[in-house]
């Protein structure tokens, strides 16, 4: 069957068989392999993509039901060379060590500050729950999501960090 | 020497921006102190390159057939349907596997593995048969066309029964075996500790089970297998925390020759000692290469991970304490049942198979101590030594952890206050443990200090009291620990006869900028950030400076790899030792160029200069360019920056910390909630305190999982019954608090800077805490004990008199 959606704001369109989750769509069909999968049972949240700004576990979606709809994954966080303010906080912060759900637990961070600009602890605490880190602790990880909040982009405190060099500058 | 700091939760940490002296004092170059990773950049734009993300022109995808019961002999498989399948490339068999006298593989404990099923099913989840497709789905669908016949057997799955005469033999493909005990290893003196129980005021005992559990990395286990039928070369990129022991391996294995494999390991999405042990799917894919003629990924789902991959613990024990009435600790005795499932795959050193259990002796100064661990097959998933264990000083940890508990009980004196009597004292440090171990250094009464006084432990106690009178449930759980890690040395400690030994290289290129390269391998723990500190804290080059190489045996020196919190103990020092060796062959170097003695001349960081003239000096960039120029070089001096090392520590080390756990337990459900930790860690000389943090705060999360959620149990048929994370459950951030930190800072006298290592010590010394303060909380109830994991159903049970251990 023919499918097509926006993924990272481009028109994507391709042929595919019914049965083809989402996660294998995005990192098989398109090559991006920042989405990750963890689990068969939507319990880990490694491959969590933005669907019309929505977190949703895309093992557990078919890419036939993404059809028509706007996909948002880590690979489409940053603009135009400026990090968002998540991933900003996430090295600031040391909200990941190997990097594996990372992609999964920004893009819920970045859905959670677009509705709900300043959580508190417990409202981070939540919005991720649906997601497992084995390295951080998640203390860390809510670190890096006050961070962001702290820091909204066009912020004067981003003003760095909208500078892709710099963000990429290992700093003291 | 030892100092303290601590840090509040939400606070700023140590070293954070601004007061970081390393980052404001620019006479200073950055070496130790917090800075951000280095690997980071490419992980939160989603650039990792993990396994799972290599694609290869013309590559093939494999998927394992798994054996649906715990024991059966393998009647007839029929592969016909599954070959007939339009987009099936082959299916490979135990028989085939045979033909190659690939059948069967040694495993890390001078025992052999099944690669494929020939004779028997010994395990749910065992490999039977491996298909090669064009694509993921397609290899899937075809398992289901492989009709396997099995003759069921009767399984052996409690470890208790494996020894009864009457129990099914397990390894009947092991010439002149009867039974299912693999070994009897004991150690310390039994008559000498005999002696101290018959005499002591008071003796305590308690079984207790530390229950199989698994480290479940976010990803799972995989190998894309790339063999050129040309050359006869193997490039083999694997999840492995150990790359050139696997290479090593493969070359004994599979007789393809050393210098044709390259083992990859690219990035790791954590690892947790799962990633240790070569498991038949990784020797699979490099058999569908070879039978293809292309390349073959082959990546496990989460439940192959949790059924077949190595678990952890499994540990049956009973602990006995021997004290005088005023509480000081005689000795402490143990019998251990180990359950190692089907294959004695553990991954330790030859000699240890017990791993470091023999230092259940704690932090504690006894004058007797005696082990017996008894080894046993059961018809469960192999492994038993991962998930961040320090080659099982959690099991000991626990132990003794828990036996302190029952006896501060027994006592009626306060479980801190017990600890503090009988700690080894600063001044006895290098300290001789009645089973063999010299700890190298300690200071251990001011940590527990530190814990007692971020927690308020005095204001706990009056509150708990308090809360109890209202027939509220809190609990203060108190755990000391003394983790064992960084094996070396290498006359001690081997894998399979290659000794525990790392090595490193570096190169400082003509303009200053260097490459070091590692031995050991990341998977999360940011190696590529703390290796380029060392170097920078040596040499005075920025850590931006220096690129860190590791996981492509075809780029880095030899070495056994990372885990048992190796890393900074044995590739730390080796990293270290090789930027000392180029400091010192700069200098000759900078002689020359100053035309000056080398005897003459002084360092300071980034600096050699003339003694009395600090104005005549040269940089480390400068010598570099004046090494690969053309400036006269003294005899013996090659043109170059370069050195490199194998580094075998005389020692291990001896991390320490104090934790401390407060919980409310919900009268009403059982459910604990683990209301606040507090966690102080001496590991030594600190590199980057920021990645400490994390190492801790990962390892108490391990922690909460382990003593209130995780654990893979078995029906009676052998049926796992924690296959998938919808049984087998994690801690999210729901289930743990803001973690408190703080740290002391005793270096080792051995180790080149003085690091210990940190990687495991939260996942050694937490599970006694939580479970310590579980039972306090239900003291109430004359609760003294109660097995992991502290889960509601089980706690309710407890509560009603009815506790339960798990199988």
């Amino acid at each position: 069957m023919q499918i097509s959606m926006s993924v990272n704001g481009n028109e994507v369109t391709r042929d595919i068989e019914p049965r083809v989750l989402l996660v294998h769509f995005i990192r098989e069909e398109l090559g991006l392999t920042g989405t990750h999968w963890g689990c068969d049972t939507s319990n880990c949240g490694t491959c969590v993509v933005l669907m019309d700004g929505q977190p949703v576990k895309s093992c557990t979606v078919l890419a036939a039901m993404a059809d028509g709809h706007e996909i948002r994954t880590v690979e489409g966080l940053a603009s135009n060379g400026a990090l968002d303010p998540v991933q900003q906080g996430f090295m600031e912060e040391h909200g990941l060590q190997c990097g594996f759900c990372t992609p999964g637990m920004m893009l819920t961070a970045r859905a959670l500050l677009d509705k709900n600009p300043h959580p508190d602890d417990g409202e981070i605490r939540q919005a991720i729950s649906g997601q497992i880190c084995r390295c951080t602790g998640y203390a860390t990880i809510v670190r890096s999501v006050q961070w962001a909040a702290n820091h909204p982009v066009g912020s004067a405190a981003t003003g760095d960090a909208a500078d892709p060099s710099e963000a990429e500058e290992v700093t003291a | 020497m030892t100092t303290t700091q601590e840090r509040p939760a939400s606070g700023p940490g140590e070293g954070a921006r601004p007061g970081n002296p390393a980052a404001g004092d620019k006479d200073r170059p950055i070496g130790y102190g917090r800075i951000q990773r280095k690997e980071d950049p490419r992980f939160i734009r989603g650039k990792g390159r993990y396994v799972d993300d290599i694609v290869l022109p013309g590559m093939l995808h494999g998927a394992i057939l798994r054996a649906p019961v715990a024991h059966a002999r393998l009647v007839s498989i029929d592969t016909s349907e599954a070959l007939a399948h339009p987009k099936v490339k082959a299916v490979i068999t135990g028989k085939d596997l045979e033909g190659l006298n690939l059948a069967w593989a040694p495993t890390l404990s001078a025992d052999v593995q099944a690669v494929l099923v020939t004779d028997k099913v010994r395990f749910q989840g065992q490999e039977v048969a491996f298909v090669v497709a064009e694509d993921r789905y397609a290899a899937r669908d075809a398992l289901e066309l492989i009709d396997v016949e099995y003759d069921i057997l009767p399984p052996v799955i409690d470890a208790r029964k494996a020894l009864d005469a009457d129990a099914p033999v397990i390894r009947d493909d092991l010439a002149g075996r009867t039974d299912n005990r693999i070994f009897d290893w004991e150690i310390g003196d039994a008559d000498e500790t005999e002696a101290v129980f018959a005499a002591a005021d008071v003796v305590v005992a308690q079984d207790m089970v530390y229950p199989r559990v698994h480290p479940a990395p976010m990803e799972t286990c995989g190998a894309v297998a790339d063999f050129d039928p040309i050359d006869g070369g193997l490039t083999l990129y694997e999840t492995t925390q150990a790359p050139h022991a696997h290479r090593t391996l493969y070359a004994m294995v599979a007789g393809i020759p050393e210098h044709k494999i390259r083992v990859v390991s690219p990035d790791i999405g954590g690892g947790f000692g799962n990633k240790v042990g070569i498991y038949p799917g990784y020797v699979l894919a490099v058999v569908g290469s070879i039978v293809t003629g292309k390349p073959v990924k082959w990546v496990e789902d989460r439940s192959e991970n949790l059924m077949s991959t190595s678990f952890a613990r499994d540990y049956l024990m009973r602990g006995e304490i021997a004290a005088t009435k005023d509480g000081k600790i005689l000795a402490v005795r143990t019998n251990v049942l180990a359950d190692h499932g089907a294959f004695n795959a553990t991954a330790q050193p030859t000699k240890n198979p017990a791993g470091f259990f023999s230092i259940f002796t704690g932090s504690y100064d006894l004058q007797a101590a005696y082990c017996k661990v008894t080894g046993v097959y059961t018809n469960k998933a192999p492994g038993g030594v991962a998930y961040a264990c320090s080659f099982r000083v959690t099991e000991a940890v626990y132990l003794v952890e828990r036996m302190v508990d029952v006896l501060a009980r027994k006592l009626e004196m306060d479980p801190a206050e017990l600890r503090l009597k009988n700690f080894i004292r600063p001044e006895q440090f290098p300290y001789a443990n009645k089973t063999g171990w010299e700890y190298d250094s300690g200071n251990y009464e001011p940590a527990m200090r530190l814990s007692m006084k971020m927690a308020g432990y005095e204001e706990l106690r009056r509150e708990q009291a308090e809360k109890r009178e209202r027939g509220e449930l809190m609990g203060i759980g108190v755990s000391f620990f003394t983790e064992t890690v960084g094996a070396g040395p290498r006359k001690h400690f081997d894998i399979v006869g290659l000794g525990m030994a790392d090595g490193a290289e570096l190169r400082v290129h003509p303009t200053g900028k260097a490459v070091v390269r590692l031995s050991v391998q990341s998977q999360g723990q940011g190696h590529e950030t703390t290796f380029a500190q060392i170097v920078a804290e040596e040499l005075g080059i920025p850590p931006e400076d220096i690129d860190v190489v590791h996981g492509d045996t075809d780029q880095t020196p030899f070495g056994l790899g990372t885990y048992g919190s190796r890393s900074t103990p044995v590739s730390g020092g080796a990293v270290a030792l090789v930027a000392r060796k180029v400091r010192d062959k700069a200098k000759f170097i900078a002689a020359a160029m100053l035309e000056t003695r080398p005897e003459d001349l002084e360092w300071e960081k980034g600096r050699w200069f003339v003694k009395g003239d600090p104005g005549a000096g040269k940089t480390m960039a400068e010598i570099a360019l004046g090494a690969h120029g053309t400036v006269a070089l003294p005899d013996g001096i090659d043109g170059n920056l370069d050195a490199e090392v194998t580094y075998d520590p005389p020692n291990l080390t001896f991390p320490f910390g104090a934790y401390i756990c407060v919980v409310d337990v919900d009268p009403g459900t059982g459910r604990v909630k683990v209301r606040r930790f507090i966690a102080v860690d001496d590991c030594g000389t600190r590199i980057n305190p920021m990645i400490i943090e994390g190492q801790v705060h990962g390892g108490l999360t391990d922690g909460v999982g382990m003593a209130l959620m995780e654990i893979i149990e078995f029906d009676e048929d052998g049926n796992c019954l924690g296959g998938s994370f919808m049984d087998y459950l994690i801690p999210t951030a729901m289930e743990v608090p803001d973690w408190e930190t703080g740290f002391t800072v005793t270096p080792s006298p051995h180790h080149p800077i003085g690091a210990k290592g940190i990687g495991e010590s939260a996942t050694v010394g937490s599970p006694p805490a939580i479970v310590n303060a579980v039972v306090d909380a239900l003291a109430p109830f004359g609760i003294t004990h109660m097995d992991m994991p502290c889960t509601p159903a089980r706690v309710w049970e407890a509560m009603q008199g009815r506790p339960r251990p798990p199988v």
